[in-house]
């Protein structure tokens, strides 16, 4: 048992996992939950929320990671992923507005507008938390098994594959963009009221699903970290580099591409879960391909193939992003590109190769 | 061959590993028969008739586009043959494996350009390369036994690498990576070794010890020599197969070969 955790990571790689969870789940929360508003010391609550959601983002860049950095398999399309798991997690939490929406039906109020009368089948059993974990895992899951299957079976790679990716999360937002699809159209979902019982503006509730957020976080990336530096890890990154050799050494590159891709699209569907009752809403335009592209640009900031790295460069991008949209509003996407071009052009293993470099000298 | 293949797995769909067994009681590890593969109208392979016997040490020889490679990529899976068979053993139809099934039924092969992982140590790919249970989740939670390791040690200091084992292979020299690659092949234990150009870029030194190497082989495993270099050849060919546009022109001897007047005049003069 021991030996299992020494391999994941040495004593510093613990002690820094630890010195994070004392952070982001006991003192940052205790901050905002037990000082009064006056205090300097206290988080205030957009700051609790923003961090949450980036600590969201940062399980989706390292999910990235896992296919991309390692496997040499880059998706454009893993907004998609995101979005369904937080969709999964939306319909239950439309459903427990009960009648207390606009037009006090037991329906969503969209349904309702639309003149429906009857929840459509694939609503049924939404309102029961298991099951909308079950959909959480199983929506992003099973879409990506699926399409997985038949890329990788038909041997799609490079650059093709990250264009169909891209043509799917765009697919998909045209499909959750229609008012008949039954998800609430552009305008997505809304205004929600409770989770599993707790009311979503107390402010314990609030913490609560930031310390979930951290400690899967956590989980995820040990998760992670057990997968790369097992064999299968090195299968992977053997697919990157020589994809032939490892089928004449007798692997069969289809199984391990598709556990990586599949494993990756269910953490970010867990991801959109958590997100979705912290920011409060979730419509399509989270499938849009320019958001899946950010993905991409947050992975490759931070460091590919280091796990680590694309949860720091989640954290800077998105940290810069929320800091420039505030001053320079405008300039945002210009700034966006810049740091994807200089990190493409001098910095190929991101923010951690330079780190690395720095300690080297 | 990048980007967009149109191939797809004929077999190798499902979960579960193909279990295939080599019958050679007939003494013949390899018989191909018949076999055409054209490329958009131009036959790479034309009606290929070519058998291997268990242990056979066989050079394949001829000019640029006669077919070697295509030869190779047919054995392995990697091209279908548009007709003919290919058999390995008795019972095993090479036509309907796909690459990793193949591997498995015992056939190694070593590419014309050294492909090794560049990323992983010297040790790694060995590891990667030895022969064990290949499936997902055993590699999920694969450890090293005592044999492994002592089985890696040992293609190691046969390879001449033992002292190199955590380098990462990137920084091999070109006949470095050549025996790191030849030393894969030989950890996954397989029956048939198809070996392309295996001693382009070595010094007479190590292309003298691959020669030695390859004479020892021969006689457990069954091995087919592609190459260009006469004189290695010549050390080590018992029976030398000559191609020429896609079909065999000649077999025999090193004597006979050098001497036919219709080898001498595509491909030695």
């Amino acid at each position: 048992m021991a030996q299992y955790f020494s391999n994941l990571y040495g004593i510093k790689g613990w002690a820094a996992l630890g010195l994070f969870g004392l952070l982001f789940v006991i003192v940052i929360p205790a901050l905002n939950l037990f000082l009064p508003e006056s205090s300097a010391l206290r988080v205030p609550d957009y700051a609790l929320s923003l961090i949450g959601k980036i600590m969201c983002y940062a399980i989706v860049a390292m999910a990235m990671d896992l296919i991309w950095g390692y496997a040499g398999i880059l998706s454009l399309g893993h907004g998609l992923f995101f979005a369904l798991g937080g969709y999964a997690c939306g319909m239950y939490l439309m459903r427990m507005i009960g009648t207390e929406g606009q037009y006090g039906s037991t329906l969503p109020d969209f349904m309702v507008f639309l003149d429906w009368k009857e929840l459509p089948w694939y609503w049924q059993g939404t309102d029961m938390f298991w099951y909308a974990l079950l959909l959480v895992v199983l929506a992003p899951g099973l879409l990506a098994f699926i399409f997985g299957y038949f890329a990788f079976r038909s041997r799609i790679k490079g650059v093709y594959f990250s264009i169909i990716t891209q043509a799917l999360t765009f697919a998909f937002m045209l499909l959750f963009f229609r008012n008949e699809t039954g998800f609430g159209g552009n305008n997505g979902f809304t205004d929600f009221k409770r989770i599993v019982g707790y009311s979503l503006t107390d402010p314990a509730t609030r913490a609560g699903l930031f310390i979930a957020t951290a400690i899967f976080l956590m989980m995820a990336l040990l998760m992670c970290r057990f997968i790369v530096v097992s064999k299968l890890g090195r299968v992977l990154t053997a697919i990157r580099d020589a994809e032939s050799r490892l089928m004449f050494c007798g692997y069969n590159p289809l199984h391990y591409k598709l556990f990586a891709w599949t494993f990756s699209a269910v953490l970010c569907g867990i991801a959109g879960a958590l997100y979705v009752p912290q920011v409060g809403i979730i419509n399509p335009s989270e499938m849009s391909p320019a958001n899946s592209i950010e993905i991409a640009i947050w992975a490759a900031v931070g460091g590919r193939g280091t796990l680590v790295g694309p949860l720091l460069g989640a954290g800077l991008v998105n940290g810069a992003k929320s800091w420039f949209t505030a001053a320079f509003p405008e300039y945002w996407l210009f700034f966006l590109g810049f740091i994807f071009i200089i990190v493409t052009l001098f910095l190929p293993q991101g923010v951690i190769g330079l780190l690395r470099r720095f300690k080297k000298t | 061959m990048s980007g967009i293949q149109q191939r797809e797995d004929k077999v190798g769909q499902g979960w579960a590993a193909h279990t295939t067994t080599l019958d050679v009681t007939h003494g013949v590890i390899l018989y191909l028969e018949d076999v055409t593969v054209s490329f958009d109208g131009f036959k790479a392979l034309n009606k290929l008739t070519l058998s291997i016997d268990v242990g056979e040490l066989r050079c394949i020889i001829g000019p640029n586009g006669a077919g070697k490679t295509t030869l190779m990529d047919v054995i392995t899976g990697k091209t279908r043959a548009d007709s003919g068979t290919a058999f390995f053993g008795q019972t095993i139809d090479l036509q309907e494996l796909s690459e990793y099934q193949i591997a498995h039924a015992g056939i190694g092969r070593k590419f014309q350009k050294p492909t090794v992982f560049h990323n992983h140590s010297v040790f790694d790919n060995l590891e990667l390369a030895l022969k064990t249970d290949k499936g997902l989740w055993r590699s999920l939670f694969a450890r090293l036994s005592a044999s492994q390791q002592a089985r890696i040690d040992e293609i190691l200091s046969l390879i001449n690498l033992s002292d190199h084992a955590k380098t990462l292979a990137g920084l091999l020299s070109h006949g470095q990576k050549q025996w790191l690659e030849i030393g894969m092949l030989l950890i996954q234990e397989p029956k048939l070794l198809l070996l392309d150009e295996p001693v382009a870029g070595m010094t007479d030194q190590e292309i003298e010890r691959t020669a030695e190497l390859f004479k020892a082989l021969a006689g457990k495993h069954s091995l087919i020599v592609v190459e260009h270099d006469m004189n290695f050849i010549s050390t080590i060919a018992r029976k030398v197969t000559v191609l020429h546009e896609g079909s065999v022109l000649a077999e025999g001897n090193m004597e006979q070969i050098k001497n036919d007047p219709r080898v001498i005049e595509v491909y030695l003069g």
